[in-house]
């Protein structure tokens, strides 16, 4: 049975991203469409096992915690691409844009004046009981006054096809690496496709993020030394680490590589002796960065990185206390944020959200549950969510208690009928939902959106939980150009 | 190159050689006990000391019994034995997970195999050989995989000093099982001394008994170095202990020759920066090994002297890890 697409089950409660359930196959995903319905079944198959068998050779792994032995894991892949029209993603990359511009603003002034609070724009509130306030970066200036470098932004699209923003990675966002390799994939599987097709590339990543990180050198004209700072093998990104250090073609260091010197400045060991650090892509939580300046414990982070930042003498990418922004309170506020920073109306629309903070919000929080998608305010990965439509009531008792001890930590967003995707399950196509986590580079010269993102499918059926740690997928993220088409 | 993965990959290759060459020393023991008398032998307590593991053999219990299947399992698959193969494989492997980004993917695939065949093999006494064959081809197979896929950089010199360091090493303490064997009369060696060597005398007397089993003897040394061939070639007259010792000890050209070894370290050590230190702790090892008068060795004092070679191997190692690991 080859597929046939009058058979696939788009329906009218979903937004399909590549079939539209009156008409078929959308315009940019006519010709996938077309060239996957020419594959016998045979063929189809084919094609899936040799790329699983890509993603077996080139290694592309991710880490899950609870498994002691074997850490690996394949990454799960669905071969199906996602297409979404150039036309539509030039205007969510310029949203994208103006959100991490505006966010940007707002965690500088945050450590500075404070200037949106005074105004009365931004609970102070909401700033005190901030799990990701530093006020240890307060006053510091960092080149450019970007904090947040590297943004992961979290796309949805909701019944209507309209496009939301979900949520705002700001302190370690991962996932870049699974796009390049997602492609890699693809390109070799259906190298047909590419030929006559306008697909925009997405390789340039790698090179941008070091023009990026390079541009934040303190000791500019020469040439930089970039790292990237691991927590080591056992983070569930790890993978991710070594391969834009490899790609980069700079060191994968661990904080027991580096040294702060007594002029302040950060070293690393080599087998030549100590070089200096010049600009240090982390990818440790902020609370691990410094045992001498946040927790005394970490065994990961590196002695006085945080006074050789605050001196000047280093770049940290994203900056200490950039998570400041990464809140769902503090998301529910962006769209004021972006009014207020850059007196603009938001090109992308926030998800609609209460905050159980506010009296009225939390009444009518606690009154539909049922109704509601609950999130603690700084949990990343899925964890600790309530999804209130397929919650036993015991689950949402508990929430219920768990809010009104402390409504600060929560906000509840309406139940998205998130967008669907075909997916090849079992020799079917069958729908499966999906969201978008772009990169957005900010500091650099210019900056730069990746083309698209990394698209997550929640491989489960009827499942919305796409993230990788709890059995989500990925697919290729097409953005094709169908002017003239 | 960063002192941490260059720390790693030299253990890498470390702890690789030291599997194989445990494997080749458990291999030569069974051969030397099969082919001397019974009443003659000294059993399989001479490879606890040779690997200088009696601390931890007795550990647990001080009369634990000595004998082929205990040996053999404390030095294959005993995880509290941090010499055994099986604790070998899974530190190289653990050096290798951090660093999986310098050496060839491969690499990283043939030893995470050979771990596992050796986790979930234990083997029977029968199947005792093929299962040190395996191990011994694994590593082997390692050794080729990284020679011919890694460029020529600072990264591969550490993988070969770690590789002949360890060699150099381990070929000392194979010929020590001849020389513990041969001692075979002088029975009393004094266990619990802390990482002691086993100390014996040399009667006159048991060399003569001995001796219709010498070349046997000495022939499985070489074999269990894949060394008999090459030997043959080279040396061209019958198989004698000192002929044999000069061999292992003092060749240029045999690849698990102590003298090769040295010669390849000092090859490695001079690409590599601020080496000073290091060089002239290898000068004073090399020296010491060319003065040796083999003969008489032969006769008496090649277990000391083999103590002072690795002595002089550990010092080199010092001499590595201040200049290289440790800032």
């Amino acid at each position: 049975m080859t597929i046939e697409w009058q058979h696939y089950a788009a329906t009218d409660s979903y937004y399909d991203e590549l079939i539209a359930s009156a008409t078929g196959p959308r315009p940019a995903a006519r010709a996938l469409c077309e060239y996957l319905a020419s594959l016998s079944d045979a063929e189809l198959r084919e094609r899936k096992t040799a790329a699983e068998l890509d993603i077996l050779v080139m290694g592309i792994t991710f880490t899950v915690y609870t498994e002691g032995g074997s850490i690996d894991r394949a990454w799960p892949f669905d071969i199906v691409p996602r297409i979404i029209p150039r036309q539509e993603w030039d205007r969510a990359e310029a949203g994208l844009k103006q959100r991490v511009q505006a966010l940007n603003l707002f965690i500088d002034d945050l450590y500075h004046e404070q200037k949106i609070i005074k105004d009365a724009v931004f609970p102070a509130e909401v700033l005190a009981q901030s799990a990701n306030f530093r006020p240890q970066c307060v006053g510091v200036s960092p080149r450019h006054g970007v904090w947040a470098h590297i943004c992961g932004s979290d796309l949805v699209r909701d019944k209507d096809g309209a496009i939301y923003v979900l949520e705002d990675n700001l302190r370690v966002p991962s996932g870049v690496s699974y796009m390049l390799e997602n492609r890699l994939v693809t390109k070799r599987v259906f190298p047909e496709l590419f030929e006559y097709q306008r697909i925009q590339p997405v390789d340039d990543y790698t090179l941008r993020l070091y023009d990026m990180l390079a541009s934040l050198s303190p000791r500019p004209g020469d040439h930089p030394t970039v790292v990237v700072l691991t927590p080591g093998i056992y983070n569930s990104a790890y993978f991710e680490h070594s391969y834009l250090a490899q790609q980069m073609g700079v060191e994968l260091v661990e904080g027991s590589d580096l040294e702060v010197g007594d002029d302040d400045c950060v070293y690393m060991r080599t087998i030549e002796g100590l070089e200096r650090v010049d600009v240090i892509y982390r990818r440790i939580d902020d609370l691990f960065l410094d045992p001498k300046a946040f927790r005394p414990d970490s065994a990961l982070g590196v002695k006085g990185l945080l006074r050789a930042w605050r001196k000047g003498n280093v770049a940290l990418a994203n900056a200490p206390g950039a998570g400041v922004a990464d809140d769902k309170v503090v998301y529910a506020f962006v769209p004021e944020i972006i009014k207020y920073y850059l007196d603009q109306d938001p090109l992308i629309a926030n998800v609609p959200s209460y905050l159980c903070m506010r009296e009225k919000d939390r009444g009518y929080v606690l009154a539909n549950l049922d109704k509601l998608v609950v999130k603690p305010a700084n949990e990343s990965g899925g964890y600790g969510m309530l999804v209130g439509p397929h919650a036993t009531p015991a689950e949402r008792k508990r929430f219920v208690e768990l809010i009104r001890k402390d409504p600060r930590n929560y906000i509840a967003q309406p139940t998205l009928a998130l967008s669907t995707s075909p997916t090849l399950c079992d020799d079917r196509m069958e729908p499966r939902h999906v969201d978008l986590r772009p990169f957005i580079l900010s500091g650099g010269p210019a900056t730069y959106v990746t083309t698209g993102g990394l698209t997550r499918v929640a491989l489960k059926k009827g499942s919305l939980v796409v993230n990788s740690s709890q059995g989500g997928g990925s697919k290729d993220t097409w953005i094709v150009d169908t002017e003239g088409l | 190159m960063l002192s941490r993965v260059a720390q790693n990959i030299y253990w890498m290759t470390r702890y690789v050689e030291r599997a194989e060459d445990t494997a080749r020393l458990i291999n030569v023991n069974t051969n030397l006990l099969l082919d001397l008398p019974r009443t003659t032998t000294f059993g399989w307590l001479p490879l606890i000391f040779i690997v200088g593991a009696e601390s931890q053999f007795f550990e647990k219990d001080p009369h634990r019994l000595v004998d082929e299947a205990n040996v053999v399992r404390f030095l294959i698959n005993d995880r509290d034995h941090p010499g055994s193969i099986i604790s070998s494989l899974a530190a190289a492997r653990e050096n290798l997970r951090t660093t999986r980004d310098t050496v060839p993917r491969e690499a990283w695939e043939q030893i995470n195999g050979l771990y596992i065949y050796a986790r979930d093999h234990v083997p029977s006494r029968r199947g005792r050989y093929e299962f040190l064959r395996r191990v011994i081809l694994g590593a082997q197979q390692i050794g080729g995989l990284l020679a011919g896929a890694m460029s020529r950089t600072a990264a591969y010199d550490f993988v070969r000093l770690g590789h002949y360091l360890e060699r150099a090493d381990m070929t000392t303490r194979i010929l020590d099982v001849r020389s513990a064997n041969l001692l075979s009369h002088a029975r009393q060696t004094q266990q619990s001394q802390g990482q002691s060597q086993m100390q014996t005398q040399t009667p006159a007397s048991t060399q003569e008994e001995q001796d219709p089993f010498e070349s046997i003897q000495w022939m499985s040394v070489l074999k269990s170095l894949s060394a008999y061939q090459m030997y043959r070639q080279q040396v061209r007259v019958r198989v004698s202990g000192p002929d044999v010792l000069k061999f292992l000890l003092q060749d240029e050209y045999f690849p698990r020759a102590v003298a090769f070894c040295l010669r390849q370290l000092d090859i490695c050590l001079r690409k590599l920066p601020r080496h000073d230190a290091a060089l002239a702790a290898l000068a004073a090892l090399r020296q010491k090994l060319n003065a040796a008068t083999v003969p008489e060795l032969s006769r008496e004092g090649l277990h000391d002297f083999i103590d002072e070679v690795q002595i002089g191997l550990s010092q080199l190692h010092d001499q590595i890890a201040a200049a290289y690991f440790a800032h």
